[in-house]
């Protein structure tokens, strides 16, 4: 547990201050742990070999010249591995993802891990490993989306259909006064959190320590206890910080489980941390698309069929399909939408979440799609967003369950500036002579829940505890949901201890579809609540307290008292009450989930709109991202500063999917070519020099008993669109793919 | 990492000799080494450190004119030096455009003039590569070739040479002074780099142990420095490798074009020295119309080596663009953004 | 084969035995110096998550082998708060939000030192985001970082000019 220094007390509501991070003095100072930075004692070093090849076998390996490397303690191959209790090619649940932990001499994608390599020193393991100069029986790689007949899967991203639609898309189309068919690609990108995968592993018998970064850690608790057949008790997964996940540190990785493997092989902890070039490879990737979408509208510019097909890539062993066209079921009104996928197995690693899966890639289509049909229609861009503004979710024909997309427009297009852009493109150039373009986008990222449970407990000095297994990679948990345990429980927060980040808390479930805190955060105001209202039984139910009668709808808590609703003036401490009943501490425990009624009754999202100004350069094609205005609706704001921190690094991940982002595999080979942070380009900061982020109001009475929505991946979703269509407007060239890059741009 | 033996050297002579012997290198500042040695794609067994010797790591204004700048001057020292920046704008404009803060503060001179190429197939070690294993072939023909050569390559390689600081350097005619067991010797940096013929594993033409101990710029090389400039084209605002750089220097003498000098980089396996170019500029009205018949007699030999034809019509407009600027006169001081398309910061005002 | 070096970190001289050359900058720091505050992102010069100051001067301790590095002064940002107080920048990082999830934040805030004592950037923006590019963020929290490095940069400058 990371000894959190507290600068910040306050009192009244902590939800909607706009609080600097708890965690802040530990991450200037470099005293925040990372998995990495944990050193027990007897520790040893293990640096995974990976295969160069993308199909075949390993066919040798040179364990002798790694084993008489000064240093090395010991190689692990499939020969002499730990047997796991569970095969790692086991799929039980769509969750579950098929790893490589050497259980055989299959290779399936380039990257793939083929051995381990031990030794006392980070260097000896290195060497070791490069040592083992793996030979291999060459099969030839799977490369690309052509590379067979696609076929459609059972379901796309976490389990949704793989198909949706309503209405007659092709009749939509056919009595169409105006009508476009154009196809979008998206080139496969990698996460690539600075953080690289990595993990210290100790075993002490059967029991287990491992600290590794995670994302959902009762996942990765119950995942090591079925590989080891453990009792999950006897493991403790501690993860405190994240370098970054984005996705890629949801689920346990076979590198991560190679360290356990390690430590159980050699007897002694481990550290096993994955080079960057390895991060290319076995711990998943965003895959690429090509998007066929077709648009028809009336003569006024309303659409009349809107029709989305994503052909997408998976692993050759296992399924994960970027639910692309998803966003089509949920953003623009038309009375016939039809929504499909389809996929090819590749020689690749297994595709997986990253940032906004389906919606990053499928939003970038889309709005260029719209923008392309809003020129045909000879409308301005955002006018034809309104006209074909969906009061109802588009195929499940639902309400929302609150939607301020129409504010997002108009006080984004106010502060942007949308009133001063040319229709014409082309026509606009800055005081250099340079082209400059302006853009729209429409941001959209579905508001959901999933499971969480967490304790709370009032003690008689008046301080309170709030523990649940929560996970801060960035988003800043140990503040957001501190502030929502420290007005749950109505005291200041230097009054809460907060406990979050390890397996042996109770199980927050999982940071991932910009769920968690809305998710962790219900699970908290459950279970302060429960401790409130065991104090107020107390207190109301007792003649010497100042709240007798006044039932628990009748009191609140605030600064560590009970209040009665109808007169402020009357109430009495937590301490008071706990001493006069004799009780050292009140506690309980909370469960969050989402609400199926609520939820079949309404739609439920996060909006936005991404206005983007780009300068090119007209000879030489080279793009500058000048400018960014995002405008966002996401129901309640815990922490205006954090939201707004998630909403640029969103945006700034918008530009990187229009214009930087591309892993370039040889085509022969299947080798990552640029798998280096020096060619696989992400935005250095000279990339965005202006940003800005509007939080727009939104009141949401349905989505969970907080009313908060997400902020972490919406931000990506209609800024690549809206630089993509903003380079269009500075050009007049109309680039169907990204990253967009000034070859494509020299005319 | 392999093992290797660690050798610091005392002297130029004590270096020389410790780095005649097989499978040694020169570590300067290391930044371009350990990344090849990391990658495995270099393993050299004794390593001569050379950053303690001392004297290496001047820069001197020569008497008659010019400037010796030593081995192991770092990159940003040399971009920040007054005097040299003064006289060979540039060069510092080239140098600031080159990777990141806290790699000038690191590499040297001399390790510049021997990075190696950047080509993915050089760095992959499983990709047969000419110049890591001559005879091996090049997978770079017919892979990804985006960025490679479109001057100078063979079919035995199509690489190019990354370095931002030689293409100024090689257009102002600048000297590579080395010392070797035999004594000292003198090479201008337009020679100092090998194009790949049929033996690309050569890159230079320093011989096994030679050093490189200085580099001098000729007297008339600050006569260019009110109309100096490098330009690089890339693919992202900063931090990144140039898709297409240029360097052009112009001496103006009563509205005409008194002498050019005009450089290319990231299109062939060296710095890529345009004469043809400054043929047709020497004694022309510059101007759009000279400035395109230059970029065309400096491409006029050009053919792409894979899906990188687009670089040779950018080399020509960045060539009039870069013209364009140094006729315009070498900025007071240096642009926020150096060597950028966007070095004026005029965009973010739109 | 052993080598003996000294080194300065964070003040405290120290003496040093490496049993192997190959050590860098960053390794001897984290594993052998227990500072681990310096952070390992790339390895190869590519992310600046490495970021120190050697002998004033901002360098990626990724690319630098320990064994040649004898006699240097090193700077982590282990070494940057005196006692209780924060230096200018590291407080700046936190009231700018110049962070998310704080891997690459003391390379961030070393390169920030590095670069307000280069002077070359000075209070312009434009100068600050392509000085501070060697440095990635894949959170993206770059216009935090701006913002924070201008205001450290502008008090640093003040307290300056209060001092002479």
């Amino acid at each position: 547990m990371p000894d959190i220094a507290y600068e910040q007390a306050r009192h009244g509501s902590s939800i909607g201050q706009p609080l600097t991070r708890r965690d802040g003095i530990l991450k200037v100072t470099g005293a925040a742990t990372y998995a990495a930075d944990n050193r027990p004692e007897g520790l040893l070093h293990a640096v995974v070999a990976v295969s160069r090849i993308a199909r075949g076998r390993v066919t040798h390996l040179d364990v002798a010249a790694a084993k008489g490397h000064p240093g090395v303690v010991a190689v692990m191959t499939g020969a002499n591995a730990p047997k796991l209790a569970q095969d790692p090619d086991a799929k039980d649940n769509p969750f579950m993802f098929r790893l490589d932990l050497l259980q055989s001499d299959q290779v399936r994608y380039a990257h793939q891990p083929i051995a381990v390599v031990i030794a006392e020193t980070l260097e000896a393991a290195t060497e070791g490993a490069e040592l083992l100069a793996p030979r291999y029986a060459v099969e030839p790689a799977r490369i690309g989306l052509d590379v067979e007949a696609p076929q459609e899967p059972d379901a796309v991203g976490a389990g949704d259909k793989a198909r949706a639609s309503r209405g007659d898309v092709e009749a939509g189309l056919a009595e169409a006064e105006r009508r476009i068919e154009t196809v979008y690609e998206t080139a496969a990108q990698y996460h690539n959190a600075l953080e690289p995968h990595a993990i210290v592993a100790q075993w002490d018998g059967d029991r287990l320590i491992v600290d590794t970064p995670s994302q959902g850690l009762g996942m990765a608790q119950m995942r090591l206890a079925a590989l080891f057949g453990l009792d999950p008790k006897n493991i403790l997964v501690r993860s405190p910080f994240l370098g970054g996940g984005f996705g890629s540190k949801g689920l346990l990785s076979g590198p991560q489980v190679l360290g356990v493997m390690a430590a159980k092989l050699v007897g002694r902890p481990v550290k096993l941390v994955l080079r960057r070039e390895q991060m290319f490879g076995p711990v998943g990737h965003r895959a690429e698309t090509r998007q066929t979408l077709r648009l028809g509208t009336d003569a006024s510019g309303a659409l009349t069929a809107l029709d989305h097909h994503t052909l997408t890539a998976t692993s050759s062993f296992d399924d994960f399909y970027e639910p692309a066209s998803a966003l089509s079921r949920y953003l623009y009104a038309a009375p016939a939408v039809s929504t499909g996928h389809s996929g090819v197995r590749v020689d690749t690693g297994t595709p997986l979440f990253m940032r906004a899966p389906g919606e990053a890639s499928g939003s970038v289509a889309l709005e260029g799609a719209i923008d392309e049909m809003a020129e045909a229609c000879g409308l301005d861009p955002l006018d034809f967003r309104l006209k074909n503004y969906a009061e109802a979710e588009p195929i499940s024909g639902r309400p929302f369950s609150s939607k301020a997309l129409r504010e997002c427009y108009a006080q984004g297009a106010a502060r942007f500036g949308w009133d001063k852009r040319a229709k014409a493109p082309r026509s606009m150039r800055d005081s250099a002579g340079r082209l400059v373009g302006y853009g729209v986008g429409t941001a959209l990222f579905p508001a959901l829940m999933m499971q969480a449970e967490a304790r709370a407990e009032i003690r008689a000095d008046g301080t309170g505890t709030v523990a649940l297994g929560a996970h801060d990679m960035g988003q800043g948990a140990w503040t957001a949901l501190a502030q929502i345990a420290a007005d749950g429980l109505g005291i200041d927060l230097a009054q809460l201890d907060f406990q979050s980040g390890r397996s042996d808390l109770p199980n927050a479930g999982i940071a991932g579809g910009s769920a968690h805190t809305a998710t962790a955060g219900s699970a908290i105001h459950s279970a302060t609540s429960a401790v409130l209202a065991q104090l107020a039984e107390l207190a109301t139910g007792d003649e010497r307290s100042p709240l007798y009668g006044a039932g628990n709808a009748g009191v609140f808590a605030r600064g560590g008292r009970l209040l009665r609703r109808d007169d402020e003036g009357r109430g009495e401490s937590f301490a008071d009450i706990l001493a006069r009943a004799g009780r050292a501490s009140v506690s309980a425990e909370g469960k969050a989930a989402p609400d199926s009624a609520s939820r079949e009754a309404y739609a439920m999202h996060s909006h936005g709109a991404v206005f983007a100004e780009v300068s090119v350069d007209p000879d030489l094609g080279q793009i500058r991202v000048t400018r960014l205005v995002g405008a966002f609706a996401a129901g309640r704001i815990v922490n205006p500063r954090l939201v707004t921190s998630q909403y640029y690094g969103g945006m700034i991940w918008g530009v990187s999917f229009a214009l930087h982002e591309n892993a370039v595999l040889d085509p022969r080979s299947g080798r990552v070519m640029n798998a280096n942070l020096g060619e696989y380009h992400v935005p250095v900061n000279a990339d965005v020099p202006a940003i800005e982020a509007i939080l727009v109001e939104e009141y949401d009475p349905h989505v969970n008993p907080l009313g908060i929505k997400g902020v972490g991946e919406i931000g990506i979703t209609g800024t690549a669109g809206a630089i993509a269509n903003a380079v269009y407007h500075a050009t007049g060239i109309r680039v169907r793919k990204t990253p967009i890059t000034l070859d494509l741009l020299l005319g | 990492m392999n093992r290797f033996d660690y050798v610091r050297a005392g002297s130029v002579a004590e270096a020389v000799a410790a780095a005649a012997e097989p499978g040694a290198a020169y570590l300067a500042a290391g930044t371009n080494l350990l990344d090849l040695m990391k990658g495995g794609i270099t393993r050299p067994t004794r390593l001569v450190d050379v950053t303690h010797l001392p004297g290496l790591d001047r820069i001197e204004s020569l008497p008659g004119g010019g400037h010796r700048v030593g081995a192991l001057v770092r990159n940003s020292d040399l971009a920040y030096d007054a005097g040299f920046a003064r006289a060979y704008p540039a060069v510092a404009e080239a140098l600031l455009s080159g990777a990141s803060a806290q790699l000038r503060n690191a590499a040297t001179l001399a390790g510049n003039l021997m990075q190696r190429t950047r080509c993915p197939y050089f760095y992959d070690p499983a990709s047969a590569c000419n110049k890591r294993d001559p005879g091996a072939g090049c997978d770079a023909r017919g892979g990804e070739t985006r960025l490679h050569a479109v001057l100078g390559w063979s079919e035995h390689c199509i690489a190019t040479h990354p370095s931002d600081l030689c293409v100024p350097l090689v257009a102002l005619d600048a000297v590579v002074e080395i010392a070797g067991k035999a004594g000292s010797r003198e090479v201008a940096l337009d020679a100092f780099h090998r194009l790949p013929g049929d033996a690309p594993e050569r890159e230079t033409v320093l011989e096994p142990g030679e050093m490189i101990v200085s580099l001098r710029l000729p007297e008339d090389a600050a006569a260019f420095a009110g109309h100096s400039r490098y330009l690089k084209i890339r693919d992202r605002t900063s931090y990144a490798f140039a898709v297409v750089s240029a360097s052009a220097a112009l001496r103006l003498e009563g509205g005409r074009i008194g002498a050019a000098r005009l450089a290319l980089g990231g299109v062939a396996l060296k710095p890529w020295r345009a004469r043809a170019a400054e043929v047709v500029l020497a004694g022309a009205e510059p101007g759009e119309a000279s400035f395109r018949a230059a970029a065309d007699a400096a491409l006029a030999e050009a053919r792409p080596s894979g899906d990188n034809a687009f670089k040779i019509e950018l080399a020509r407009r960045l060539i009039v663009r870069t013209l364009t600027l140094a006729a315009a006169g070498t900025p007071e001081r240096m642009p926020a953004l150096p060597a950028s398309a966007f070095a004026d910061g005029s965009a973010l005002h739109a | 084969m052993s080598f003996s070096l000294t080194l300065t970190v964070n003040g405290e001289t120290r003496a040093i035995d490496l049993d192997d050359p190959r050590v860098t900058l960053l390794d001897l720091l984290r594993e052998r110096l227990h500072l681990t505050g310096s952070k390992k992102g790339c390895d190869r010069g590519q992310c600046g998550a490495c970021t120190v100051l050697v002998n004033g001067r901002r360098v990626n301790s990724c690319l630098a082998l320990a064994v040649s590095l004898d006699g240097a002064d090193v700077l982590t940002i282990e070494g940057l708060a005196q006692g209780d107080a924060l230096h200018p920048v590291q407080a700046a990082f936190i009231d700018h939000d110049g962070f998310q999830c704080g891997f690459c934040t003391p390379g961030q805030i070393m390169s920030a030192v590095g670069l307000i004592r280069e002077g070359q950037a000075g209070d312009d923006p434009e100068r600050v985001r392509e000085g501070m590019s060697g440095n990635l963020c894949r959170c993206g929290a770059y216009i935090g970082i701006t913002q924070a490095v201008l205001e450290a940069q502008a008090r640093l400058a003040a307290e300056q000019g209060e001092a002479a």
